[in-house]
């Protein structure tokens, strides 16, 4: 008995180390094509582990390209549109939750009704919104959009529903507003909820690539996906430099991934489901 | 007082939710109703606005470009759905078994969820090159002479959904996995009392309790795949000869290429059309298979 299940266990890792292989492989694969030079990318069998590593491509694709400005813009925009979005959508899912005033219903299910609406519909309406302020290749165009998310203020919503009221009834006997309220006990107690919603809102702006490709045009505000998708326009064959540009765009997320792991997990679990 | 009060509350309200009253209004709700108004008119950015009724509608229901992305998009659907659910559903069941190292397993499957698209189809666009791609190479190992993938009109949308079916399995499987952990240990351990076997436990047990799962994870997915296009964009562009032209790759391209504004987004409301019938149908199909626990 004891040694079937031993047998069984064994089966259920190759399972997992196999899987594991079919998604690591690619990347590896990635690093190691970035890591040759052009001659050693066209050999067959091919190289596993380039016999003359070369560090050239890496040289090659950030000094041709603005690899570092890609990279600084992705930075930038991720950390203020999410930084704002995380703020705007508490502030107003406290409001959905505890503020009673007329039409609080209606106005929530109109939140709740965009989210049916897919983002492509909005395209060309918003970039006609963007031309008509002048904002095309402005970071303004590529933050602003970012911040308001009907997801994130039902997300927030749910959570200060579930916070007990007795929490906020003693303080307003102390005589403390709502305003006080908020960032003194209720904002600190939604830290995880505020840590979810940062993480997923900065992988999806880390990783946006319509809504830039729309609305910039020349490098100096391109994130690093556009960047990198322009990459391929210029070295159509050469994969060593290409497969080292998309290392360079994956390793920071790769990183945040690692660091918020926890958050992601949960709050794909939680979000997800309920 | 009372007054004094109502000043006081809707000065409260107003810090609260006007900066998301504007924003919403600004980005997601004018842009909507205009996109509607939009689609019933003829504008290239440039010269006037015309009124063309249900024009617009009427080509996008005849066109055969857009028959074609639909199909396509349609296409990408059959593949990739079915391929990610059992896939992602089969290895959340093996990590579901409590053995060591689960936590390194799904970070492992995860890190293709975080990449980015572009990055992503990047990497898929040299894996599946058909003259140097590690694919057709390891495909050559065991005598298969690989496609041609993206540059072959027969093989460029079954490359598509390879490699979306790679960068979402870690997704989907996290949330089977949620959903594998909900079900009580009770009902293992009373069909382990009673000798049922393995098959007939996940048939009796696991795959009615897991429902709701399923059904989440299956709408989910339509919607996304309905809306599929960086992949698509990056790879092929559409092509080659067309063979891979999705609804979404239409409106980019009517928009921001022909500058067909009303035309886009006549389009971008039939996608919104068929993404709420078919979240309809499975809500129903939702009410009437899965049995919430009270």
């Amino acid at each position: 008995m004891k040694n079937r299940s031993d047998i069984k266990k064994i089966i259920f890792y190759i399972v997992l180390v196999l899987g594991s292989v079919v998604m690591i492989l690619p990347f590896l694969w990635m690093l190691s094509t970035s890591l040759k030079t052009s001659d050693a990318t066209m050999l067959l069998p091919p190289e596993w582990i380039p016999k003359n590593i070369t560090f050239e491509n890496f040289v090659e694709v950030t000094e041709t390209m603005p690899m570092g400005k890609f990279f600084m813009n992705s930075i930038f925009v991720a950390i203020v549109s999410t930084f704002f979005q995380v703020i705007v959508c508490a502030m107003a899912g406290y409001a959905f939750a505890r503020i009673d005033f007329k039409g609080r219903e209606v106005l929530f299910y109109i939140y709740l009704g965009t989210l049916m609406v897919p983002s492509q519909v909005t395209l060309t309406p918003l970039f006609i919104i963007m031309r008509s302020f002048g904002w095309i290749n402005t970071y303004k165009a590529l933050i602003l959009p970012g911040i308001f998310s009907a997801f994130g203020t039902f997300l927030m919503r749910q959570f200060f529903k579930g916070i007990p009221k007795s929490l906020e009834e003693a303080a307003f006997i102390d005589g403390a507003g709502y305003i006080s309220i908020f960032f003194r006990i209720i904002l600190p107690l939604a830290k995880p909820v505020l840590a979810t919603l940062w993480v997923f809102g900065f992988m999806a702006s880390w990783n946006n690539y319509l809504w830039p490709l729309i609305i910039t045009s020349d490098a100096s505000h391109m994130t690093l996906p556009l960047g990198l998708a322009s990459l391929q326009g210029r070295w159509t064959t050469d994969w060593n430099v290409l497969m080292a540009g998309t290392l360079i765009s994956i390793v920071p997320i790769v990183f945040v991934y690692v660091f918020t792991q926890k958050y992601i997990i949960k709050g794909m679990t939680h979000t997800g489901l309920k | 007082m009372v007054g004094n009060n109502g000043m006081k509350k809707f000065a409260t309200l107003t810090f609260f939710l006007l900066p998301s009253l504007l924003g919403m209004l600004t980005f997601v709700i004018i842009p909507i109703v205009s996109s509607f108004v939009l689609s019933f008119t003829k504008w290239d950015l440039i010269g006037d606005l015309e009124w063309v009724g249900f024009n617009n509608y009427i080509r996008v229901l005849n066109d055969p470009i857009i028959k074609d992305a639909l199909k396509h998009t349609l296409m990408f659907i059959v593949g990739y759905v079915p391929s990610v659910l059992i896939i992602a559903l089969g290895l959340a069941l093996v990590m579901n078994k409590r053995l060591k190292g689960i936590v390194v397993f799904r970070a492992l499957y995860f890190i293709p969820v975080v990449s980015s698209w572009v990055a992503v189809s990047m990497i898929w666009k040299w894996l599946l090159n058909p003259e140097f791609g590690i694919i057709n190479y390891l495909l050559s190992l065991i005598g298969i002479i690989g496609p041609g993938w993206l540059h072959d009109p027969s093989w460029a949308m079954p490359g598509i959904v390879l490699t979306s079916v790679w960068k979402d399995i870690g997704f989907i499987m996290v949330i089977y996995l949620a959903g594998l952990q909900e079900i009580p240990d009770i009902y293992y351990e009373a069909a382990e009392v009673d000798g049922v076997n393995k098959w007939q436990r996940f048939k009796n047990i696991t795959w009615p309790l897991l429902a709701p799962t399923t059904f989440f994870v299956v709408t989910i997915s339509l919607i996304n795949s309905f809306q599929v296009f960086d992949q698509v964009w990056i790879m092929t562009g559409g092509g080659p000869a067309g063979s891979t032209s999705v609804l979404v790759e239409q409106i980019y391209k009517n928009a921001f290429r022909y500058y067909k504004m009303g035309y886009a987004s006549a389009i971008s409301w039939v996608l919104f059309a068929i993404i709420f019938i078919v979240t309809i149908i499975q809500n129903k199909l939702q009410k009437k298979w899965v049995n919430y626990e009270e």
